[in-house]
């Protein structure tokens, strides 16, 4: 390539303006122990492609990359900010076919100053370095600072930027399995990434000797990803042999069996579209789903959250015919974040660098799509380490009668949105696979980069698209991409799909790497033939690319032709219903060991501080505060609440309409440490937690229904399938009693680390509870801030001795096999009638008592208020009678609340509370202490609220 | 009359719809028009009174925020522009859509031709933040903000917002013409410092209006309180009344009505 035609412009912030992006990276150094970095100055670059008059050029650093105030320009040279023999300089750029959002967004800018000629354009940054830096700390701030080698890579003098242009490429390829051994077929499934084991490779060469012929690529790429882990959900919908018993369908036995029990009719689709459906007003009803993006994470973790929020919020985009995102959920487990960069194991991330990329990636993504992120939770393990754990969800607004979908034969395919490029191939299959020390290289393609942009610009023009009435049938393109979309999609009716005529971002894929790639920010509709004029109009009309790329048959076969060719046929019923159902064994022992015997200490205020600035409990305001919470308006209660909008909300409240007061409760609940000792008390805890958090803001359990999202080990082990059981089967339990559906789920299992020396690291059972609830009216809402001094402070619920997974017991070194567990029946009394005296207002505060216990709950409650309190403990209930008053103080009995109740209340409020355990045990007051006196009259705790609120932020005041 | 307002939507634009309840609630019969179709002229700016540029992350920032929607009005709708201008017509940029104004030519003064003089610079803590601030309003000749005798209290959310006026000539211009409208405040009365000033902003400016007081432009988010349920402290300080924002959009319709 003629390198005149190459433009290169690089910018530097102007002395004096903060340059941000240098200030990471030094502090970023300080933080991986390198102390010879004494300045640092970033640059961004910007490569041109094209013959560009020097007057453009100028143009185009003048009027459109630079800013004048803060930022000088050069065009075609480097800015040499330093002359020190101890200079360093390093530049970074994407790989190639890496996403690069601004060089897109250049292109476009270049054209609205009216110059044409410029044809690609392509991002880099460079970095100088002053100090005396050794070359092993070179290396280590490339790799673990200002790269991640799986999308980017350190630029080369004379490297080439632009490539060629590269042909379109075809060739038929045929597989051959007809002949072969056991040991070849298998061979097959590993070498070609597709995760199928031999029995069912065995079905698939079967189903070829009957049609007599080899299967294409693309035929067997389509079933591994249809039969994948992620897709098929073939765990948990398998045969699974438990206590002599054969449980077919777990999910069909537990999850669904009590939704369909239940039979509440404000359930509107449940289970079987992209997204659970619940009635919201007359008008609307709301959807949710939250999904995990964990593998993807591991190995990129800005891009890795990026597209899984990107992804999650196409599922209600893609359910029925399309619902308004509305709000996003996010709850994350990573490794500690203090850990040494050499106690990590090989091949893994260092969970801060992982935690601040998924943060930013969620970030980014959500609030560039205008979605509001006001609800999630953090959970540090060191079983996360291997596999950190990225839930993401959406909420809805889907008008009622937009609910279903018609698939009928004759509609045209239309891919809308984003192109398709080569990332993300095999992202479905790989996911069935567990992570090695080798995954950054190998799953390379797996990576995948969001454009929230795209996908704004989709969902603004897919609502336009759905009000006209421009098509029949929508889905996204997720995990296993155009195939797994059409072939569910048309799976009543079949599909012819011309895979040439597929937008790419770039030229030389394949027609089986079109079929499955993952490239994001792409839905598929089906569009009536008399709409198609209609609807490619409206989408040029924003940008929006959309193509015809097939229809919709009606011989129940999927059919997929490059140009004249046929490269792939198979039929729906094969492909939907072929998967044979493997045996799997599980088994569950319950752990057992002897507690430790030791003295209660005397005083407890240290054990407060420590507890109150553990990570798991500490402020996540540097998370939360990155996140846009109060983007579309109707933000009523937010994750931070308080005197100082600084404390930790219980749950999320959100008016979807702004001309009502009707609005939506989100909250979740999290439990891993229960997991290996008890996943079935795991379970019941982890939905208690989410109700209760429902319940402490104002909300009841009439129309609150509950997502599962199930993150495991590898469920082949017999274990670990157990803990699954127990966990699923608690999950049946309790939402019948407390009369709250399931709506929707998912499961990622195979989240296991290999290490160096073969050992294989599970993370900890950990299902995640996702509860949502529709309030009649917002401004009936609780917060958990103390609200005056003088008013009365109420425990509701019994304490247990229940230390197992304890934070009092982790500080202490110890462990107790006793997990909390819940009493449904009471507790669903606590709930109803906590519930109903919020509903009167009764109630000034009230916020549940969960990690750290009552103590942990009344200091946020203190803290968050401005306000102190005095506590007594003699009268809390509890079980049994002569527990020790640190137990009581720290135990995590679930089902538990702390309420402020006003003098003049409570008469009103006892008798509401009449049937349930509850007991008036202090008072709020205007000094700002926390006093708790022990059963003897003791002092326990005596500390000033601002010290421990302190202790609570400092963690992870990054 | 009721006037009609005209919503900007480009891609990235991500706070339309409530800027569209707002002024509907003030009074207002809104249009949200994507930009494509001014550019086209299938949409005709002249039926349109007030002209707001909402919130976002036009073409994803990516560039620096709001670059490219500013250079197309600046290059091509400029015309279009300074007419609706010179007919006594209102504009208002929040957030995104003030990074617009500043990037085009709308603020300090209406002028295509002028050199950038002001920008919004990266936050001072390095990061996108979502926080509720309290917003002193100066007098003077600004129409959105007329007869607003108190604090303010809005949300801002953004990563780009440190307003930096290029030198010490046209800070004092702004402050001669009296275009400082809305300034951060501690709630303490004492020195306003971060997190009251939540971006680093020279003289804690977080909006200004042209000489005329027809085009505003401001960091925080008024469409996010029009309720009172929205503001933070309601659940201590109870419900009572409208939010701090809709008065705005009550102030900008009213000027067509009176």
């Amino acid at each position: 390539m003629d390198l005149q035609l190459i433009t290169r412009i690089e910018l530097v912030t102007k002395p004096g303006f903060y340059d941000s992006e240098a200030q990471n990276v030094k502090s970023g150094a300080k933080d991986l122990g390198i102390r010879s970095v004494e300045k640092v100055y970033s640059y961004d670059v910007s490569y041109l492609l094209g013959e560009i008059s020097k007057e453009d050029k100028i143009k185009i650093a003048e009027n459109l990359l630079s800013d004048k105030v803060t930022q000088e320009y050069l065009i075609d040279k480097q800015f040499e900010m330093v002359h020190s023999k101890d200079h360093w300089s390093v530049e970074i750029i994407f790989n190639r076919g890496v996403t690069d959002m601004v060089a897109e967004t250049t292109l476009k800018g270049i054209t609205d100053l009216g110059i044409s000629g410029v044809r690609e354009a392509k991002t880099a940054r460079r970095y100088d370095f002053i100090g005396r830096i050794s070359d092993s700390e070179k290396n280590q701030i490339v790799e673990k600072l200002l790269m991640n080698k799986v999308i980017e890579h350190v630029v080369v003098p004379g490297e080439t930027i632009f490539f060629p242009k590269m042909e379109d490429r075809f060739e038929l390829v045929h597989v051959p399995i007809l002949n072969a051994d056991t040991d070849a077929l298998l061979n097959i499934s590993r070498e070609r990434d597709l995760f199928l084991n031999l029995e069912e490779m065995q079905v698939i060469q079967n189903h070829f000797r009957g049609l007599d012929r080899e299967p294409t690529d693309v035929e067997l790429e389509m079933l591994a990803q249809t039969w994948s882990e992620h897709c098929s959900h073939k765990t948990l919908t398998g045969l699974i042999e438990y206590d002599g018993n054969i449980i077919d369908n777990l999910l069909k036995n537990t999850i669904f069996k009590v939704t369909s029990e239940l039979n509440k009719s404000w359930c509107v689709s449940v289970f079987k579209d992209n997204a659970g459906i619940i009635e919201f007003d007359d008008d609307y009803n709301v959807c949710f789903k939250v999904e995990t993006h964990n593998h993807p994470s591991a190995m990129e973790p800005y891009g890795g959250a990026n597209t899984g929020i990107g992804g999650v919020i196409r599922d209600p985009m893609g359910t029925g015919l399309g619902a308004k995102p509305i709000i996003n959920t996010d709850i994350f487990c990573f490794g500690p974040v203090d850990i040494k960069h050499s106690d990590l194991p090989k091949g893994v991330l260092h969970p801060k660098r992982v935690m601040q990329g998924v943060v930013a990636g969620v970030r980014d993504y959500g609030n560039r799509m205008g979605i509001p992120t006001s609800n999630g939770s953090i959970f540090f393990d060191e079983r996360y380490l291997g596999n950190p754990l990225v839930y993401c969800g959406n909420v809805g607004l889907i008008p009622v009668d937009k609910c279903e979908k018609t698939i009928v034969p004759g509609d045209y395919i239309l891919v809308v949105g984003g192109r398709t490029g080569r990332d993300g191939i095999h992202g479905a299959t790989a996911s069935s696979g567990e992570l090695h020390t080798e995954s950054e290289g190998t799953w390379s393609g797996a990576v995948q980069i969001g454009n929230p942009i795209v996908e704004k610009k989709l969902v603004d023009t897919l609502l336009q698209a759905r009000d006209s009435g421009l098509y029949r049938a929508i889905t996204d393109c997720g995990a296993g991409g155009l195939s797994s979309a059409i072939g569910e999609l048309a799976e009543t009716t079949g599909a012819e799909v011309q895979l040439d005529k597929v937008p790419l971002k770039y030229h030389g894929l394949t027609y089986m790497e079109i079929w499955i790639s993952e490239a994001q920010e792409r839905m598929v509709i089906f569009v009536p033939p008399d709409k198609v004029k209609d609807a490619l109009e409206l989408f040029a009309s924003e940008d929006v690319e959309a193509t015809i790329i097939g229809k919709t048959t009606s011989d129940k076969k999927i059919r997929l032709f490059y140009k004249d060719t046929i490269v792939g046929e198979m039929d729906m019923q094969f492909l939907h219903k072929g998967l044979p159902r493997t045996i799997r064994k599980a088994k569950w022992e319950k752990p057992e060991f002897t507690e430790e015997k030791f003295e209660q200490p005397a005083e407890l205020t240290e054990y407060l501080h420590k507890i109150l600035s553990s990570p798991n409990v500490c402020s996540k305001e540097w998370v939360i505060r990155q996140y846009d919470h109060e983007v579309q308006g109707g933000s009523v209660m937010k994750p931070l609440v308080g005197e100082k909008n600084d404390g930790p909300g219980d749950a999320s409240i959100t008016r979807p309409r702004l001309d009502s007061f009707k609005a939506v409760i989100l909250s979740n609940g999290l439990n891993p440490k229960y997991g290996l000792l008890d996943p079935y008390a795991m379970a019941v805890s982890s939905i208690d937690e989410a109700l209760r958090n429902i319940i402490a803001v104002g909300g009841n359990l009439k129309r609150t229904a509950l997502l599962d999202n199930f993150c495991w080990g590898n469920t082949n082990k017999p274990d670990r399938l157990g803990g699954l059981v127990q966990a699923a089967q608690a999950c049946y339990d309790a939402a019948k009693v407390f009369e709250t559906p399931f709506i929707s789920g998912k499961d990622s299992l195979n989240n296991e680390y290999q290490t160096e020396n073969g050992e294989s690291i599970a993370i900890p059972p950990t299902l995640l509870i996702s509860a949502i609830s529709v309030m009649e009216d917002a401004r009936k809402a609780v917060t958990m801030d103390l609200k005056e001094p003088g008013n009365l402070l109420y425990i509701v619920g019994l304490t247990n001795y229940e230390m197992g997974g304890s934070h009092y017991f982790e500080l202490l070194g110890k462990n107790s096999v006793s997990v909390p567990q819940v009493n449904f029946e009471r507790a669903k009394k606590i709930f109803n009638d906590l519930s109903s005296a919020i509903d009167h207002n009764y109630v000034r505060s009230c916020h549940d008592c969960s990690e750290g216990g009552i103590a942990a709950a009344v200091a946020e409650m203190a803290f968050s208020g401005g306000f102190g309190a005095t506590l007594a403990m003699n009268n809390i209930p509890k079980n049994p009678m002569n527990m020790r008053d640190d137990i009581v103080l720290f135990s995590e009995s679930n089902t538990r609340f702390i309420v402020e109740v006003t003098p003049e209340n409570k008469k009103l409020y006892e008798e509401k509370l009449a049937d349930c355990p509850f007991a008036e045990i202090g008072k709020v007051t205007g000094e700002q202490k926390l006093i708790i006196k022990g059963s003897n009259g003791n002092i326990l705790i005596n500390e000033d609220i601002y010290i421990l609120k302190e202790s609570w932020q400092k963690t992870l005041r990054w | 009359m009721v006037p009609k307002v005209l919503v900007l939507r480009a891609a990235g634009s991500n706070c339309d719809f409530e800027t569209k309840f707002a002024f509907d609630k003030a009074g207002a019969q809104t249009d949200l028009v994507h930009v494509n179709r001014l550019l086209s002229d299938d949409t005709k700016l002249d039926q349109y009174q007030i002209l707001a540029i909402p919130g976002g992350f036009t073409y994803g920032d990516d560039i620096s925020a709001g670059k490219i929607l500013a250079n197309q009005l600046k290059y091509k709708l400029a015309e279009k522009l300074n007419k609706f201008y010179r007919d006594g017509k209102l504009i208002i940029g929040i957030c995104n859509g003030f990074q617009v104004l500043v990037k085009a030519g709308l603020l300090p003064v209406v002028d295509f031709m002028a050199e950038q003089s002001i920008t919004l610079s990266n936050n001072d803590s390095g990061k996108f933040e979502d926080r509720w601030i309290y917003l002193n309003v100066n007098d003077g000749p600004c129409v959105f903000t007329r007869d607003i005798k108190k604090i303010l209290y809005f949300p801002v959310a953004h990563a780009e917002g440190k307003f930096v006026p290029n030198d010490e000539t046209v800070l004092n211009s702004l402050k001669e013409n009296n275009q400082i409208v809305f300034q951060y405040i501690s709630p303490h009365n004492g020195k306003t410092e971060y997190p009251d000033n939540p971006n680093g902003s020279i003289e804690n400016i977080a909006g200004i209006c042209d000489p005329s007081g027809r085009v505003l432009g401001l960091m925080p988010h008024p469409e996010r309180h029009l309720d009172p349920t929205n503001n933070p402290l309601w659940t201590r300080k109870g419900l009572s009344g409208e939010g701090d924002g809709l008065k705005l959009f009550k102030n900008a319709v009213n000027y067509f009505l009176s």
